[in-house]
């Protein structure tokens, strides 16, 4: 792991917007938008329902084109660098991206292959068990609560290798202590220089670096 | 990256595994349409060996119909298939990926099984070999080319029907093909002038209908 952590305090990479905008159904969600993150920077973006924090979110993504403006990634247009960026990128969204016919197990080693990192059943097996899901690794996910379905998805974060984090209310559905191991994780990987950038209506309390904010919203509300 | 390829497949063939009924639906459709003409036009061995290329092939396609809105739709729906955009591999692998497991789960049984079907048109074993052949080198062009409206499809309501607007028309030249080799085949003209071109069919959606289908789905997500 250790190349990949000097990696990640290459300072030189940044998230640039730049002048986005993004309207859907003739509603301008937001726009003139500026921002930069850089290693080690955690982005609160805050809004209320239907302000537009998922559709920025996906627009960073790549996975929706903005109406105007660009998403730079290290100086580069995203759309550009494709699957160089997203390599960097690891998206949890409101749908939980895993199969309910999987088990755990196999749902975090297919995502990992997919990402580019083989996975061995042993380490499957141990971020299943540190995000709190021991005895339950090999069951399907349909029969898991929630929550636990929750849990089976935010364990690629434990195993994933990208710089930048992009969750969208990443906190729901989880009970105290899965909020409290969250928090330790989003903390741990902006100390090695990621950055994060989540949604979220609870507190993010990180002791080291910097939580910026970003109110959405001030359009018809 | 063809590790990636590997897990793709495999991922779709236990998940296909795991809900067994899909499969038989196709495959059981399949066998009942075909079945059903021997039963309506009566025991006329001359009528039945003249129309069954045709009611065998117009049956796979209206299976392989039938399997096609389930090949993003699922992925779509649990938020996979956004992952899959997401990641490093590109997207026209995952989408062959895709694509082949779905051709073994709805393709293949159907070739396997149409020998045994065409039985009942009383094909000559000649004739079912050459049948089987077609299938082979067509049911694949079937899914290429379905994937590829599955993926414009996506998200839509009532996006079956669509399907079937969308797709059927672009699988006439595989009937036409397909179906006429064996008919070339018995009147003795011989059918590897269809049977070539059939492949070469296939080598072209092989090639171009991943790209077209990575596309579709690109446009399908926004």
């Amino acid at each position: 792991m250790s190349p990949i952590a000097a990696a990640n305090n290459d300072s030189s990479i940044k998230l640039e917007i730049r002048n986005l905008a993004c309207v859907r159904d003739d509603r301008v969600l937001f726009d003139a938008l500026e921002l930069t993150l850089e290693s080690g920077e955690v982005l609160l973006i805050e809004g209320r329902n239907g302000s537009g924090k998922t559709t920025l979110l996906r627009t960073v993504c790549g996975l929706l084109a903005p109406s105007e403006g660009d998403v730079l990634w290290s100086g580069e247009p995203i759309r550009k660098l494709a699957e160089e960026y997203t390599r960097d990128l690891l998206y949890i969204g409101h749908k939980p991206g895993i199969k309910e016919d999987l088990s755990g197990v196999e749902n975090l080693r297919i995502a990992s292959v997919l990402d580019g990192v083989e996975l061995d059943e042993q380490t499957a097996w141990e971020a299943l068990e540190r995000m709190g899901l021991a005895g339950h690794e090999d069951l399907p996910t349909k029969v898991l609560s929630q929550g636990q379905k929750r849990r089976v998805a935010l364990a690629r974060l434990l195993v994933s290798r990208a710089r930048l984090w992009v969750l969208d209310e990443p906190f729901t559905a989880l009970d105290k202590t899965a909020v409290g191991f969250l928090q330790s994780i989003i903390q741990k990987h902006v100390e090695n220089g990621g950055m994060v950038m989540l949604t979220t209506h609870q507190e993010v309390s990180l002791t080291q670096g910097e939580v910026r904010r970003l109110h959405l919203g001030r359009k018809g509300g | 990256m063809f590790r990636t390829f590997r897990w793709i497949v495999k991922r779709d063939l236990v998940l296909a595994l795991r809900r067994r009924s899909d499969i038989f639906t196709t495959l059981f459709f399949f066998i009942i349409v075909v079945s059903l003409f021997p039963l309506g036009i009566g025991p006329e061995m001359e009528t039945l060996r003249l129309i069954a290329p045709g009611v065998v092939w117009v049956a796979a396609l209206l299976a392989s119909m039938l399997a096609l809105e389930r090949l993003f739709a699922t992925d779509y729906a649990d938020g996979t298939l956004e992952q899959m955009m997401l990641t490093p591999q590109p997207l026209f692998l995952l989408v062959l990926g895709k694509v082949v497991a779905h051709w073994l789960v709805t393709g293949l049984p159907l070739v396997v099984m149409a020998p045994v079907l065409g039985l009942q048109y009383d094909l000559s074993f000649d004739a079912l070999r050459v049948l089987v052949l077609t299938l082979l080198l067509g049911t694949p062009v079937l899914s290429l080319i379905g994937a590829i409206g599955a993926a414009l499809t996506l998200g839509l309501r009532g996006g079956g029907v669509l399907v079937s607007l969308l797709v059927l028309p672009l699988y006439i030249p595989v009937l036409i093909f397909g179906a006429g080799a064996v008919e070339a085949h018995a009147s003795g003209l011989g059918g590897a002038g269809h049977l070539y071109l059939l492949g070469a069919i296939s080598v072209l959606a092989l090639f171009f209908a991943p790209l077209a289908t990575a596309a579709a789905l690109r446009v399908s997500m926004e």
